[in-house]
């Protein structure tokens, strides 16, 4: 199977796409998913009970997800789980063929479905970074027990670049770099010269040379999901101007604006120095998928019939 | 410890005067053997630890991690964060600085970098920072940093490591 590592190594704009698994049992939810997609992108990100809301496991997601012949990038938080549960969830994925993982801290529980459950946080997500990287590369645990057998997972992580401190940002995905990530995914780019500004930093950093930058994008449905997003959702931020595209529009057509307004960051991306693929959120949309990518242009009919 | 709810702390005391408190209590040979000699007595080492306890809680709302990160911080104590972050700010932190936990409340690490950047010591919050050892909780951080045991909390990544180790076997 051909997915995200292959995708990246040969130097091609690489899309993924996220894909939440169902609140329930049913394999079958994740399956018509997959193939909503399956073909259209590198890879999916399976999430982990994304916003602190519980779904099924990102490792079980991810191998229907593989089997449904699609690439899955397993999301890993350490929101539930200590550095045991981490360590073998790791181990696990990589014997189920899992080989993208992608490692973050993840939502406080006090924001999902059930804010009376204990937060866990017994490492945090550079360090969860950099513990993959030991299994892989040291072939040890934390405990320094060596492995006989290694992983060999492609190492994510996540980063906002539009988040406070500003003139942080850049530095601190230089250390998740240090740590061991080889690709990162942002947070929604709705900004794309804010964007620039913070791809500029990461090359001061010499970033660029040492980790796949994908960009977070993904259309605004309707107003109640733009104040969903402005007022909600942790870490985003809607400049005014598209603000105000979307609200000179009337009700009926901003669906149509926002997935214009969508397509056009996709293609300002993928024209910047320095991006090399855009991670598509369409939160249960998946059918929306080859519409963002056949109208943006991002791929080539080779690349789609290589990926299925 | 854990189930209490965790919300950032910002420091009662300027980043300049933690900074000058910490050339005072700094590691020596003396600080070393004063901090054995109390290990050794656990009524001393308990009179020992309130003291730090009650002093580091007013003053940064220390909740005795036991593995001080204090002076790489800018003296804004990480373990007050909602998500026991030790290695900077997670993505959720809103435009206005406040946490994605607590929207009343400075995230801990905004204050951190202000406080560290304002010193000239923002460098500090590149270090990579290991995992805490969970049983250090409620033990004295100063007897064991005096006695050498904060040496591996964190490393510095740069040109000549640029991929630092994180078990330290050493
Ligand atoms: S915003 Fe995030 S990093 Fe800052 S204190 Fe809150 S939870 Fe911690």
């Amino acid at each position: 199977m051909t997915g995200l590592r292959e995708a990246l190594d040969s130097g091609r704009f690489v899309v993924t796409a996220e894909l939440a698994p169902p609140r329930d049992a049913d394999p079958g939810a994740v399956e018509r998913k997959a193939a909503a997609l399956r073909g259209w992108v590198d890879a999916a990100n399976v999430t982990d009970s994304q916003g602190a809301n519980v779904r099924m496991s990102s490792l079980a997601g991810s191998v229907l997800v593989r089997r449904a012949g699609l690439d899955p990038v397993m999301q890993l938080t350490c929101r539930d789980r200590n550095r045991i549960a981490l360590q073998s969830d790791l181990l696990g994925a990589a014997a189920l063929g899992v080989r993208n993982v992608l490692l973050l801290t993840g939502d406080h529980p006090t924001l999902g479905d059930h804010p009376d459950a204990k937060p866990v946080f017994d490492l945090d997500g550079v360090q969860l970074v950099w513990t993959a990287r030991t299994l892989r590369d040291d072939g040890t645990l934390l405990s320094g027990k060596p492995l006989a057998t290694r992983p060999s997972w492609l190492i994510g992580t996540v980063e906002n670049p539009f988040a406070p401190p500003a003139a942080l940002r850049a530095r601190r995905l230089a250390k998740k770099v240090a740590a061991g990530a080889e690709f990162v995914q942002t947070q929604y780019v709705f900004d794309v010269d804010a964007f620039a500004g913070w791809l500029g930093l990461l090359r001061d950093e010499g970033v660029n040379e040492r980790c796949a930058v994908i960009a977070g994008v993904g259309p605004i449905r309707s107003r109640r999901m733009l104040s969903f997003l402005t007022g909600r959702v942790p870490g985003v931020h809607v400049p005014d101007g598209l603000r105000r595209r979307l609200a000179g529009v009337p009700e009926h057509r901003v669906e149509e604006e926002g997935m214009r307004a969508c397509v056009e960051t996709v293609q300002a991306l993928a024209a910047l120095d320095g991006v090399r693929g855009v991670h598509l959120m369409v939160f249960g949309h998946e059918d929306e998928v080859p519409d963002i990518v056949r109208r943006a242009g991002v791929r080539h009919a080779a690349a789609r019939e290589g990926g299925g | 410890m854990g189930v209490e709810r965790i919300r950032p702390v910002r420091p009662r005391v300027p980043a300049t005067l933690a900074y000058a408190l910490h050339r005072l209590l700094a590691r020596n040979g003396a600080y070393r053997r004063l901090a054995a000699y109390v290990e050794r007595h656990p009524v001393l080492y308990r009179a020992f630890t309130a003291g730090e306890r009650v002093t580091k809680e007013r003053l940064f709302g220390c909740r005795m991690c036991g593995q001080c990160a204090l002076p790489t911080t800018g003296y804004a104590c990480p373990m007050t964060c909602p998500k026991q972050l030790r290695n900077g700010p997670c993505g959720g932190v809103s435009p206005d600085g406040s946490c994605e936990v607590d929207r009343t409340r400075t995230c801990v690490w905004v204050t951190a970098w202000t406080r560290a950047e304002g010193a000239a010591r923002g460098a500090d919050l590149d270090l990579l920072q290991r995992p805490v050892d969970n049983r250090q909780w409620t033990r004295s951080s100063w007897v064991n940093y005096w006695q050498g045991r904060d040496e591996g909390l964190s490393v510095a990544h740069d040109a000549e490591d640029p991929r630092p180790v994180m078990v330290d076997r050493t």
